[in-house]
């Protein structure tokens, strides 16, 4: 190995050591027999049941299931809807009003939701706030993938559907719709770790009442960092690295499909 | 009357008219071309009649009926796509049984049907594969299944063969004269290769910048084009600027500049004193050694400029003494021999009184 090519691998697992030693640290003390994220003392599963026990973390978990289920519910609806209107329309404004809250910074959004909830709707913060919040968000990053995959597929497809009989209804049900599914369930795979974890929006959203995961931890964290912390982030990690792990391969799937359509032509 | 009546269509995206009024009428059982280059309106106009796009004036009549605000799917018209558009996630025989099931046919139909539409393409063992399984020619054939299982009135072909490799091209073209014979569906063919319209067509229409230039039988396309247009686009054809001299029923004597007086065939909307272009076919022109005494009117002297091997045959570009070059061609009918002639050689060309073609401008 020469040595530019050492240095180069060394700059390489330096970069990657940065992004994943103090994921590795978090899980390791999770498992720690100690209050301490000072030394390992030795291999425990105290802290895992410490957390089955608190209940008030419980209820923060179980509620930021349910807004990132229905989040993303609703987002991958919406999302599929404007992706395919997108496609379809080509009026080159659509695309901007869909994508611009994706490139939004968050703290913007964040306060721009909570004022339109207080001084527009005045409604009470709470669960639903944070759900329409979320999907506000989540709309455009399932339109973007939804669009992708249209726009990697061959229009006369559609067409051909129409030709042959097909209503309008019945080519989406029959043709678009089971062509773009792996789009739809990695979209709605996305959405649901962008909801699950999202914190600045959350918090202006959220309102005094439910307590809700990533501010549950932040607020334990003002504390002291315990290990119970370090267990529900390794939690938390796990979930949203199976998502993106089969949202990943679904979309590798099906530009596998794509490409082999597009091959044969 | 006719089967397909298309009225003065036109149709324009912004200030560009794709389609400029357009008259054609296509009979029941034809195998109806629409030929031109890319741009000329020919896939605008198929479109229209598939449903896809509403012309902005004009009528398209099937079987009389005025198909305006008749969406695609209730039209008696199947396309077969130049991407063959077949269903990536259906296997063969649910791609081909899709139009039946569309039209709700009973199911026990439906599967007989698809047997026999298999069988017709030879498909038969394919049934159960992906498109993505299939080679091009197979998805060809698939398509073509598709589009004439659930017998429409018209199938409308845009370019099908285009992606095909020239063999399989040839192959495929003998196929859909066989399929269209068999099944008696009209068929309204969309093309850019002026020898694929030849030798498939019962018609021709010749389209170019949203206009149609000719309606005819290929051969009439082929040997009395009605325009300098046609003529350029169909086949090969040298073409030079002259004037009428002398304009009988029979024949008509043209002063061809350069190269003095030439006859060539009657034409009867020509006029003594008319200028236009004399255009004649590389297969008509003979071309022998100058020390050959022939017989026809029209003998002139060159040299041979340039020459095209083709296999078959070899196209000879001959510059004429005044400078005019004219192409000539002449099978390889000696065994062994790629060429009559070579470059620079002094050759004599000739040809019959009725082989030139006057065109007006």
């Amino acid at each position: 190995m020469s040595r530019a090519n050492i240095w180069l691998w060394l700059v390489a697992a330096s970069i990657y050591a940065f992004l994943y030693v103090p994921l590795a640290i978090v899980v390791m003390y999770s498992f720690n027999d100690s209050r301490l994220n000072a030394e390992w003392v030795g291999f425990t599963l105290h802290w895992y049941k410490a957390l089955l026990n608190n209940q008030e973390m419980l209820t923060a978990a179980r509620n930021s299931l349910v807004i990132a289920l229905c989040a993303s519910l609703s987002s991958t609806i919406l999302g599929t809807m404007a992706g395919l209107a997108i496609h379809r329309y080509r009026w080159k404004f659509l695309p901007v009003l869909v994508f611009t809250p994706v490139a939004m910074p968050e703290i913007l959004l964040g306060v721009s939701l909570l004022l339109f909830f207080l001084q527009v709707l005045n409604v009470t913060l709470g669960m639903v706030s944070i759900i329409i919040a979320h999907t506000t968000f989540c709309i455009g990053f399932v339109a973007i993938i939804v669009r992708a995959r249209l726009q990697a597929m061959d229009d006369s497809i559609f067409e051909a559907a129409r030709d042959l009989g097909a209503s309008p209804w019945q080519t989406f049900r029959l043709v678009t719709l089971p062509l773009i599914v792996p789009a739809v369930v990695a979209g709605a795979l996305m959405s649901f770790t962008l909801s699950i974890d999202d914190f600045i929006i959350t918090f202006f959203t959220k309102g005094v009442g439910e307590p809700i995961l990533p501010i549950q931890i932040y607020t334990m964290i003002k504390v002291a960092v315990t290990p119970e912390v370090n267990a529900i982030s390794t939690l938390l990690m796990l979930l949203t690295l199976t998502m993106i792990i089969i949202a990943a391969r679904l979309e590798a799937r099906a530009s596998s499909n794509r490409n082999n359509s597009r091959q044969a032509r | 009357m006719a089967l397909l009546e298309i009225r003065e269509v036109t149709k324009r995206f912004g200030s560009y008219t794709a389609v400029d009024h357009v008259n054609i009428s296509v009979q029941a059982g034809e195998f109806f071309t629409l030929l031109g280059p890319s741009g000329c309106g020919k896939t605008t106009l198929l479109r229209m009649i598939a449903g896809f796009d509403l012309p902005d004036s004009g009528q398209i009549l099937l079987d009389g009926k005025d198909m305006v605000g008749t969406p695609p799917e209730k039209r008696p018209v199947h396309t077969v796509f130049q991407t063959y558009a077949l269903f990536p996630h259906m296997t063969v025989a649910e791609n081909i049984a899709f139009p039946l099931k569309m039209a709700r046919k009973p199911s026990h139909e439906i599967k007989l049907q698809v047997g026999e539409a298999l069988d017709n393409v030879r498909l038969s063992d394919f049934g159960h594969r992906l498109p993505h399984e299939l080679s091009g020619g197979q998805k060809q054939r698939v398509a073509f299944a598709r589009g004439l299982v659930n017998r429409p009135r018209l199938l409308l072909l845009d370019e099908p063969l285009g992606a095909l490799d020239a063999k399989l091209r040839e192959e495929m073209q003998i196929e859909l004269i066989n399929l269209q014979k068999n099944v008696g569906v009209t068929f309204v063919f969309v093309t850019h290769a002026q020898n694929e319209a030849l030798a498939l067509s019962h018609r021709i229409a010749v389209m170019n910048k949203g206009s149609v230039e000719q309606i005819d039988e290929p051969s009439k396309i082929y040997s009395s084009p009605r325009n300098r247009f046609v003529a350029d686009f169909i086949g090969k054809i040298s073409i030079m600027n002259a004037t009428v001299l002398e304009a009988a029923p029979s024949h008509l004597k043209l002063d061809v500049a350069g190269l003095g007086h030439v006859t060539a065939a009657g034409n009867q909307g020509v006029r003594t004193g008319d200028r236009g272009v004399m255009a004649i076919r590389p297969e008509q022109v003979r071309i022998s050694h100058p020390s050959t005494d022939l017989e026809l009117k029209n003998h002139f002297h060159g040299k041979v400029h340039d020459f095209l091997y083709m296999g078959d045959v070899t196209t000879y570009i001959v510059e004429l003494s005044n400078g005019i070059r004219i192409e000539a061609l002449l099978p390889n009918s000696a065994p062994g021999r790629a060429k009559f002639f070579e470059a620079g050689d002094e050759v004599a060309v000739s040809w019959r009184h009725d082989a030139g073609i006057f065109l007006n401008e």
